[in-house]
């Protein structure tokens, strides 16, 4: 790949350059929203968009998230590929019968006759600072529903790839942006084959126990994976990507190297991604591990005030001492 | 004095079949001049065989040959007229209670039975053309209205596109589309914020779309009362839909009207909305008992006021013979014994039918518990044998 076709960018940049390229594309792609046409979205994702596209493909949606979610299914049965951002992770339930009841049966219901491509965009996550129903992760609910795909990128260069990926999947994909990361930089490979939507990628190689995230937890992760380099213990941080279906092949491969795993997520621990993870790869990988599996997550409380938030995501000391709790056994 | 005055609703025939036009009536009566004696024939029959139909079902429920049954009974005038003023290129979203208009649109009424058979929770292929559009009966109530919005909106885009035009300014006046979208749902619907959604999108948009509501005066066993306070009409209104209330009950009511909105709607005329006054005359489905919550005074009431019984009367005044009502008379009884052969011959789906099109696309879970329900199901085969 020649250098030119690299380019350092940060990852709400890179999901707008997608979007562009995926709207380029394909004339039935548009993107329906509440602020996402004039303003560019709160975050500004989809900033210039309308002005180059229309606004009859850049839909500025009354505030109503059920709206939105069931008039895209209503555009997806005429040959639309709709691309709808809900504006903050806290704010998606009033569209939940819509997405859950709806848009994950719908293609089981016609018997695979119709197809729903639908993306649904989620900023989510906390480390914003910001009110109630703004820092939220509700992936689980979502994971948890047949029918649906969910995604989340934790880099640049994925970001681009992927919601482009996303837009071409003939099933409904959520993908969950991690917002407190939309201004962290990276290279993005413009052209070249990018890996699977729905593949877990090894973001750090190491030995003594694996550690796996999503989202803005993987940062955290290879923040934690350099810590403990200087304390000699080798971890092995796998970026999940894919949170339904989770590819668990290179987790299993991981953990029969290092015989522990320890997921980490900003959810609630309960019932979460984390558990069910936990569940396989005590099924698959019994008798190569070593210690159990530990989760590192957000308490089982409602998403505290923003100044508490900084003892409710697990930060780089949390996973740490997750990992040493797994070295002793 | 009330604050609204509310017009009478519109109504050609009378309960007892008199062509007796009222005010609100006249400026509609163009729409009927089409309606020639084949084509009132037609209308009855439409009415006649759905009811056989219906009749049918419930029996079959009865027989425990069906989990449910969601009779249609008294609601055939508001089905049949509106569905005969849609054109083959409109699209139909139905709730779960619009039979005759799934006859009218091509449907086989056989596969309508089969989601209460147990074998599918669809039932029809919505994608061949001799289905005429009619979309899937959605159970969660009035969330068919944003698709229906949705794919309204989806006409006015492809519009705007044909056009060469790429913008859809706020405040914008409707497109001419040539297609409409109708969506079919109950006073019980009109509670439901989709509903309320649905309306709020479509006239932001300008969808070229009828909303029609059956008011039949109960969701379940809950009065239109416990809903609105208001004319379910006048909220529309409210949303800047155009919105006129019928006697469901009068066929040529239900046709008349529906046909000039969707003409408007087709042209650009925006979203319009449909209250037809209406009774179910049977249970909300098999599952429930009317005598427990509604008077018997007002369901004699209303078999009074009986859409096909007034409909017959007129037609009769109109020319149609003995002869005709005998052949539909005949033509029903064969539809319900088709019924009753289709149900009973109903295939119970494959086993991996339930992992098959959960996605359209390969999906490792899918293809796991797939293969591991086979496994399971051939272990006891081969346990047999040995």
């Amino acid at each position: 790949m020649s250098e030119a076709e690299v380019v350092n960018m940060p990852i709400a940049k890179a999901i707008n350059e997608g979007l562009r390229r995926a709207m380029a594309d394909n004339d039935r792609v548009i993107l329906m929203g509440e602020d996402i046409g004039t303003l560019g979205g709160v975050f500004r994702v989809t900033d210039a968009l309308q002005a180059e596209f229309g606004s009859a493909r850049v839909l500025d949606t009354p505030l109503a998230e059920s709206g939105i979610i069931g008039s895209a299914i209503g555009l997806a049965m005429n040959g639309y590929r709709p691309v709808c951002e809900i504006q903050f992770d806290g704010f998606i339930f009033p569209g939940f019968d819509q997405i859950t009841s709806q848009l994950a049966k719908l293609t089981s219901r016609h018997d695979g006759l119709l197809n729903f491509p639908v993306v649904i965009r989620v900023p989510y996550g906390g480390h914003i600072g910001a009110v109630e129903h703004h820092q939220e992760s509700p992936e689980a609910y979502f994971a948890h529903t047949p029918g649906l795909r969910l995604v989340s990128p934790s880099t640049a260069n994925d970001a681009y790839w992927m919601i482009q990926q996303a837009i071409a999947s003939n099933d409904p994909v959520m993908f969950f942006e991690p917002k407190a990361k939309y201004w962290a930089k990276g290279d993005v490979a413009l052209e070249g084959e990018p890996l699977g939507l729905h593949k877990t990628r090894v973001a750090r190689i190491g030995k003594d126990v694996t550690v796996v995230g999503h989202g803005a937890m993987v940062p955290v992760l290879l923040q934690a994976a350099q810590v403990a380099q200087s304390e000699g213990t080798s971890i092995e941080v796998l970026d999940l990507r894919s949170i339904s279906p989770i590819d668990y092949d290179p987790i299993l491969e991981s953990v029969r190297k290092t015989g522990r795993l320890v997921v980490a997520q900003e959810a609630p621990g309960s019932v979460s991604v984390g558990s069910e993870i936990a569940a396989t790869v005590a099924e698959k990988a019994f008798y190569s591990l070593q210690a159990p599996v530990l989760r590192v997550s957000g308490y089982d409380t409602p998403f505290p005030p923003a100044k508490l938030e900084g003892l409710y995501l697990p930060d780089a000391d949390r996973v740490l001492e997750a990992v040493d709790r797994t070295l002793s056994y | 004095m009330p604050w609204v005055q509310d017009p009478q609703p519109v109504q050609f025939l009378t309960p007892d079949g008199d062509f007796a036009p009222n005010e609100s009536a006249q400026a509609f009566a163009a729409e009927l001049e089409s309606l020639d004696l084949v084509a009132l024939q037609e209308m009855y029959r439409d009415m006649a065989l759905t009811r056989a139909f219906d009749t049918e079902c419930t029996n079959l429920q009865r027989q425990g040959q069906l989990a449910l049954w969601v009779p249609s009974v008294g609601q055939e005038g508001a089905q049949v007229g509106s569905a005969r003023a849609a054109l083959p290129q409109d699209h139909i979203f139905p709730s779960y209670r619009e039979h005759a208009v799934a006859r009218i649109r091509g449907v086989n009424l056989v596969n309508v039975v089969a989601q209460f058979r147990g074998v599918t929770h669809g039932g029809w292929d919505v994608t061949d053309p001799a289905h005429g559009n009619f979309h899937l009966y959605t159970l969660v109530i009035g969330s068919q209205a944003l698709h229906a919005t949705g794919f309204a909106l989806s006409q006015v885009l492809d519009a705007t596109k044909k056009a060469g035009e790429k913008d859809l300014p706020a405040g914008a006046q409707g497109r001419e589309t040539n297609e409409a979208t109708i969506v079919y749902f109950g006073d019980g619907a009109t509670s439901q914020g989709d509903v309320n959604e649905a309306m709020i999108f479509a006239a932001s948009y300008q969808t070229p779309q009828l909303f029609f509501v059956q008011n039949n005066k109960w969701a379940i066993s809950v009065p239109v009362e416990r809903q609105a306070r208001t004319p379910i009409y006048r909220r529309a209104a409210g949303f800047g839909l155009k919105s006129i209330q019928i006697d469901g009950n009068d066929i040529l009511a239900s046709y008349a009207v529906s046909n000039r909105m969707l003409k408007d709607a087709r042209a650009g005329g925006g979203p319009q909305f449909i209250e037809a006054l209406t009774y179910r005359i049977g249970a909300h489905t098999t599952s429930d008992d009317p005598t427990k919550y509604r008077e018997n005074e007002e369901l004699l009431e209303w078999q009074a006021k009986d859409p096909i019984r007034r409909f017959e009367k007129y037609i009769k005044s109109q020319g149609a013979e003995d002869s005709f009502f005998e052949q539909v008379a005949a033509d029903a009884g064969e539809l319900a014994l088709k019924i009753r052969d289709g149900v009973l011959h109903m295939p119970v789906p494959e086993p991996g039918a339930m992992f098959k099109h959960v996605y359209a696309e390969e999906h490792p879970v899918m293809q796991g518990q797939a293969a591991w329900l086979e496994r399971y199901e051939n272990s006891f085969e081969a346990g047999e044998s040995a």
